[in-house]
């Protein structure tokens, strides 16, 4: 009897310290269904080879039905997420609220001070990183080298406004169904209001000036839109309003745009042939300008965070050290090549020789160092935030300034009408919201 | 001559019913269509996508990427969970309704369908923090509740319109020969109404089956439906059509089929009623 006893308490106390030496931490990443994050998922082995002890359990979502959700999560505590992908817009806002946790004890090897300044500035609140970029993108000319060609012009690397404009005019024919420029126009502040906030920096516009008051009423923003409408109407294609990323990169895969200014990211796939009939004949250049000292590039990054409170703090800080260090970029380059690397966050990934033969690599790093988050304007702005303002009220904002504009694009209203519209309306939200005094 | 005019009215509406029903069919189609394609097929001209190659590659690749099962076993738990919770509390609050009517009980059916105009977002929040308190994110017994509470006020109204039409006459019978209410209800109500109880358990099956706003908000993994599964497959930035075309087929399939089976009871279910 006393030896069963003491056989079953052995046995009791040997599985206790079994279960405990397997004891795994999972952890639940939330992150949008993008090439780059797919990828990831697929290298995990990679991971759990080093942390064994880290189970990491993915939740993919569509970009707004993440923002929404980890929002929700975040701002009631609801503790259902360890990492979360955040944007260059939340990370400020809610790094504020102290609702991240801060990562400046990352390990030294994780090399903090290689991550490309202009990113790493748009990370940073009161000295604290808030967020691990993971992949950064800009904004630049994908154009036609064939057409340009034939219309008997040199893309420069850094082009103006007013060449893009001339380009466009000699590159469209309607009737062969290629049309000069192709550009965002779906209502939205990360759709066409990320395109033209990014644009109207260019021509010495702002949303606000050092008074929170909005400028849709002063001459640089009527120059912006009116110069937009001018360029789409006349060259763009047509139905042009219901055009966001995916519908303009469809038109330019299938050769009916001269020239697309969008998202650097696009680049890998207008380059591919297997999707793209234009594959070998795409050329890159800068953003446009104005001659005004900016460019009219954005700047994004999807950046990895974690929520203050999460039980599990030490293994998600884990996860996204090895997610966006150095070693990840060399694995993913070793297993899916140099092009498949995810982009525009660490300068030694731009030293290096071998990444440096990708075609748009070049153009990637410029267009992410020619945009300043804490200096987007020609003049002096009181906000953060090169294609958005990191308020919170700017994505009602945005999307209804969008609205404005997309319908002006429409034809159903005049440039003035819309320009007077935003005015209005940003003006009454502004004050409701207590930053006009 | 009237039997000819009827002939070619008969003709025309018929012509027209046809020409609706594929109208709005078609993006079922189309999705349908895409899901066999490639990526780079997938966004040509609608002529060249037709006459493109056919390929399995977009259904292979969301099964790899995603478990399928999981989410499709969440649904179905989901949606018949909530359906026949709902029942269980809709079938004695109609039959009360439509057979011992009070004087408030019309007031209380409009304030009951009161709750379905409300924007769900407006109560994220409250739902959130409730749901957070009590543990109850991302499992299933949560949003079965939820669902239900969603849904009963359809219930409760299809069940009740349907009770309307069964004589009171009958039930007074049974009550003659000494039922009493739980065998009024269980032997002589629920097997008279049947075909109403069908319809609305299917129309429900498929509401509960399609709730995108609550199971994507108040889910992560573990209880993750269908429509969790779809929203993983859609990108602002990047061509995924065909993808996202696979997973939506994979999860409108089921109920696509149970809709195509029971066509009859849910026409029948949602017209009874409307023709007094």
């Amino acid at each position: 009897m006393n030896m069963t006893l003491r056989a079953m308490l052995g046995a009791t106390v040997s599985l206790t310290l079994a279960g405990a030496a397997l004891a795994e931490t999972t952890i639940t990443v939330a992150t949008v269904n993008n090439g780059d994050m797919i990828r990831m998922q697929g290298l995990m082995d990679a991971f759990n080879a080093k942390h064994p002890d880290i189970k990491v359990e993915w939740v993919t979502l569509e970009e707004n039905v993440l923002r929404q959700k980890v929002t929700t999560d975040i701002a009631t505590k609801g503790g259902q997420f360890d990492v979360m992908t955040i944007g260059t817009y939340e990370a400020p806002i809610w790094g504020k609220q102290g609702w991240l946790v801060s990562l400046n004890d990352l390990p030294a090897d994780y090399d903090v001070d290689d991550l490309l300044p202009a990113i790493r500035g748009g990370l940073t609140v009161d000295g604290n990183l808030v967020a691990a970029p993971f992949y950064g993108e800009s904004s630049m000319v994908m154009y036609r080298t064939d057409l340009m060609e034939k219309a008997g012009l040199t893309m420069p690397d850094a082009p103006s406004w007013d060449f893009i404009r001339e380009a466009a005019e000699k590159m469209t024919d309607k009737a062969g169904e290629v049309y000069g420029i192709c550009l965002r126009g779906k209502a939205g502040w990360g759709e066409n209001m990320a395109f033209l906030t990014a644009m109207s920096n260019s021509f010495g516009a702002k949303w606000f000036d050092m008074d929170w008051k909005p400028q849709f009423d002063q001459q640089p923003w009527k120059d912006t839109l009116t110069f937009y409408l001018d360029l789409m109407n006349n060259y763009g294609p047509p139905g042009a309003s219901n055009n966001g990323f995916n519908e303009n990169l469809a038109l330019f895969q299938q050769g009916k745009c001269g020239m697309w200014i969008d998202a650097t990211v696009a680049a890998s796939f207008v380059t591919n042939p297997k999707d793209s009939t234009v594959a070998d004949k795409v050329g890159f250049a800068l953003a446009p300008d104005k001659g005004l000292g900016k460019r009219g590039n954005w700047l994004w990054a999807w950046n990895l965070a974690i929520p203050a409170g999460t039980q599990k703090e030490e293994a998600a800080k884990t996860f996204v050290a090895w997610a966006t260090s150095k070693d990840y970029l060399a694995l993913v380059a070793e297993k899916e090549g140099w092009a498949n690397v995810p982009p525009g966050t660490r300068t030694s990934l731009y030293a290096n020789p071998e990444y440096q033969k990708v075609p748009f690599a070049k153009m990637t790093l410029d267009s992410i160092n020619a945009a300043d988050p804490t200096h987007p304007t020609v003049d002096e702005v009181p906000y953060v935030g090169v294609q958005f303002v990191a308020i919170p009220e700017f994505q009602g904002l945005g999307t209804a300034v969008g609205q404005m504009f997309s319908a002006a694009l429409a034809g159903s209203t005049s440039a003035e009408d819309a320009l007077a519209q935003a005015q209005a309306m940003v003006t009454t939200e502004m004050t409701r919201s207590g930053y006009i005094k | 001559m009237s039997r000819k005019t009827t002939a070619t009215r008969q003709a025309v509406v018929t012509v027209a019913a046809w020409t609706i029903g594929f109208l709005i069919f078609f993006p079922i189609l189309w999705t349908i269509i895409l899901s066999f394609k490639s990526e780079g097929d997938a966004i040509k001209a609608p002529l060249d996508v037709l006459t493109s190659t056919w390929s399995l590659e977009s259904y292979h690749e969301v099964q790899e990427r995603s478990n399928y099962l999981k989410h499709f076993w969440n649904s179905v738990v989901l949606s018949l969970g909530s359906t026949l919770l709902a029942l269980l509390i809709a079938i004695p609050a109609a039959w009360s309704m439509a057979f011992v009517p009070g004087k408030r009980t019309k007031d209380l059916l409009m304030w009951m369908l009161s709750t379905k105009m409300m924007p769900a977002v407006g109560v994220l929040v409250p739902m959130y923090l409730m749901f957070r308190d009590f543990g109850l994110l991302d499992t299933r017994i949560g949003l079965v509740v939820v669902l239900t509470l969603i849904n009963l006020p359809i219930v409760v109204w299809m069940l009740y319109t349907y009770f309307k039409e069964i004589p009171g006459e009958i039930l007074e019978a049974a009550r003659m020969d000494g039922a009493n209410l739980r065998s009024e209800i269980l032997y002589i109500l629920t097997p008279m109404a049947v075909p109403g109880i069908a319809s609305t358990l299917l129309l429900n099956v498929i509401l509960a089956w399609n709730e995108a706003f609550w199971t994507l908000q108040l889910t992560t993994s573990n209880a993750a439906p269908l429509t969790q599964f779809i929203a993983s497959y859609s990108s602002p930035e990047g061509l995924f059509y065909a993808k996202l075309s696979a997973a939506s087929t994979m999860a409108i399939a089921p109920i696509l089929i149970l809709g195509w089976f029971s066509q009859k009871q849910l026409v029948r279910g949602l017209t009874f009623g409307a023709v007094k």
